[in-house]
């Protein structure tokens, strides 16, 4: 928390380590790609699936476009990809961290002159922050076309009613509001992670334990938010 | 060197730092003067780091005071402490390089960090200073890529790439072979002699303090017990030092 509050206050001293952002963002976005990709698509189909079976039972399978872009842009979008970039970039950050940690690096940087929290950690949690909702962007894409697909090639749904069903019913408060979530989990997953990697003790075996906790905390953190933020929202 | 140079550019005083219940510093008492070398001696464990990083305020004692030219830096705030970091240059024991970085820029971090040099410009002041520690052609190599003793001669020569007046080494010979640990030893007079600055290394490497030191001062048991030239130490009556200077398992000191 304490690390959260000096994060915000670096962020607004200039000069903004440019350098060191745009390279955290190609760690978040480039690395997390695939895993967001995959986790996305075989949700949509699953989602699609799964839901004409319950709507077939009362004649609303033309239903199926509309629960799967709700689920997606609302929900499944957001939270997956936290999960996701929990498990992918907060274990990374952690253990990055943490092995500068024990292995005096971020000593060395306050022997430079250097803020860590500064040179470390604020390209961090910016890049997570910018690249979050993004990456959700291409995660709600990708759960709607998975779902697409399943409902048009196997399930033999019109391809036009689908679309017509997904946009008709889409608002554009659903995709904020999943983007807001995803700005949210960003600074969860980044404080969270960053701040276990910055205060690992006892060598190999602590980097080990930060990663560990870096994961389970974050992703832990996320799901409870989620259920505020969405309740706040309602 | 005594009486010739006296003014004192650290003095610690008193100095307490424990973790947990476990006190390490218990009333450490120093003074290093302009321009000498000092070598802090003493065991595994005694505390020899948390002493040095006391001094950087890497670490912020219980109780006591250190003096930087005269200026109290246990009570200053992270602004105040950075400046007062700039005259300072620090070995670190396992080097703590910077591991994404390739040599050239672990060298050149402090410039471009805190000046507008140009790329180019960094990269020459870099190079040269790989070169005043005997290292060349390693700029692009990755510190992955280096030796045990290589790697200390590139964090020697990213402590000196801002030119402090204060250098700070940690275990500087720990952990390379005899041969490179005396390529080190040489260097660190050198730095000396070249560059002017005040020193404070710290080892468990008794031939090494003789080699560097202009003083020698023994950490025992959380407080300095003896200080002296090399020869004085060498000498000393203190059964305490002549044991830890022999390297004998048997006498005062215990091992757990
Ligand atoms: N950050 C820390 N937390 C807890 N104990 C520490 C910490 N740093 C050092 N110590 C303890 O202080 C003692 C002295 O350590 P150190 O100064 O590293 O010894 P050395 O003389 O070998 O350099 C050791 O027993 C070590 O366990
Ligand atoms: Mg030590």
């Amino acid at each position: 928390m304490i690390l959260f509050v000096q994060t915000l206050g670096w962020i607004f001293r200039p000069p903004l380590q440019g350098r060191e952002i745009l390279k955290q963002m190609e760690e978040v976005g480039v690395r997390s790609f695939p895993v967001v990709v995959i986790t996305a698509g075989f949700t949509g189909m699953v989602l699609a699936l799964q839901s004409f079976t319950g709507f077939k039972r009362f004649g609303a399978e033309t239903m199926v476009g509309t629960i799967v872009a709700l689920s997606m842009t609302r929900e499944l979008g957001p939270v997956l990809t936290g999960l996701m970039v929990s498990g992918r970039m907060g274990s990374a950050m952690a253990a990055e961290l943490g092995t500068m940690r024990v292995t005096e690096q971020i000593d060395a940087l306050y022997t430079l002159a250097t803020n860590p929290i500064k040179y470390l950690i604020v390209p961090r949690f910016l890049a997570t922050l910018i690249m979050l909702p993004i990456l959700v962007i291409f995660a709600d894409v990708i759960g709607i076309l998975g779902g697409y697909l399943v409902s048009v090639q196997i399930l033999g749904t019109n391809p036009t009613l689908y679309f017509r069903r997904t946009w008709d019913f889409l608002e554009l408060i659903d995709l904020y509001s999943g983007l807001l979530k995803a700005v949210f989990f960003g600074m969860i997953l980044a404080t969270i992670s960053c701040y276990q990697g910055f205060s690992t003790q006892g060598g190999a075996e602590g980097v080990g334990r930060a990663t560990t906790k870096a994961v389970v905390l974050s992703s832990l953190t996320i799901l409870i938010f989620n259920y505020f933020i969405t309740a706040f929202l309602f | 060197m005594q009486g010739m140079e006296s003014t004192i550019k650290i003095r610690v005083v008193h100095l307490y730092k424990s973790f947990g219940d476990k006190q390490v510093l218990r009333g450490v008492d120093l003074e290093v003067w302009q321009g000498e070398s000092m070598v802090v001696i003493g065991g595994s464990g005694s505390g020899k780091t948390v002493l040095i990083k006391c001094i950087i305020g890497l670490i912020r004692p219980e109780q006591g005071e250190i003096r930087v030219d005269g200026l109290e830096i246990t009570s200053l705030n992270a602004k105040e402490m950075n400046e007062v970091r700039k005259k300072f240059g620090m070995l670190f024991q396992a080097g703590a390089l910077f591991d994404s970085m390739k040599v050239w820029e672990n060298v050149g971090f402090g410039l471009r960090q805190q000046t507008r040099l140009s790329e180019e410009e960094i990269r020459k002041n870099a190079s040269e200073k790989l070169a005043l520690v005997g290292l060349k052609d390693v700029e692009d190599l990755m510190p992955s890529e280096l030796s045990g003793g290589m790697r200390k001669r590139v964090s020697l020569a990213r402590a000196i790439a801002m030119e402090p007046e204060i250098l700070l080494y940690d275990e500087p010979t720990t952990g390379i072979d005899p041969i490179m640990a005396d390529a080190i030893n040489d260097l660190i007079v050198q730095m000396k002699e070249k560059l002017n600055v005040t020193s404070i290394a710290i080892t468990h490497d008794i031939k090494s303090a003789y080699k560097i030191a202009d003083r020698i001062a023994m950490l025992y048991q959380g407080k300095i017990i003896e200080v002296g030239t090399p020869e004085e130490i060498r000498n000393s009556p203190n059964p305490m030092v002549q044991q830890f200077v022999e390297g004998r398992s048997e006498g005062p000191i215990k091992i757990l």
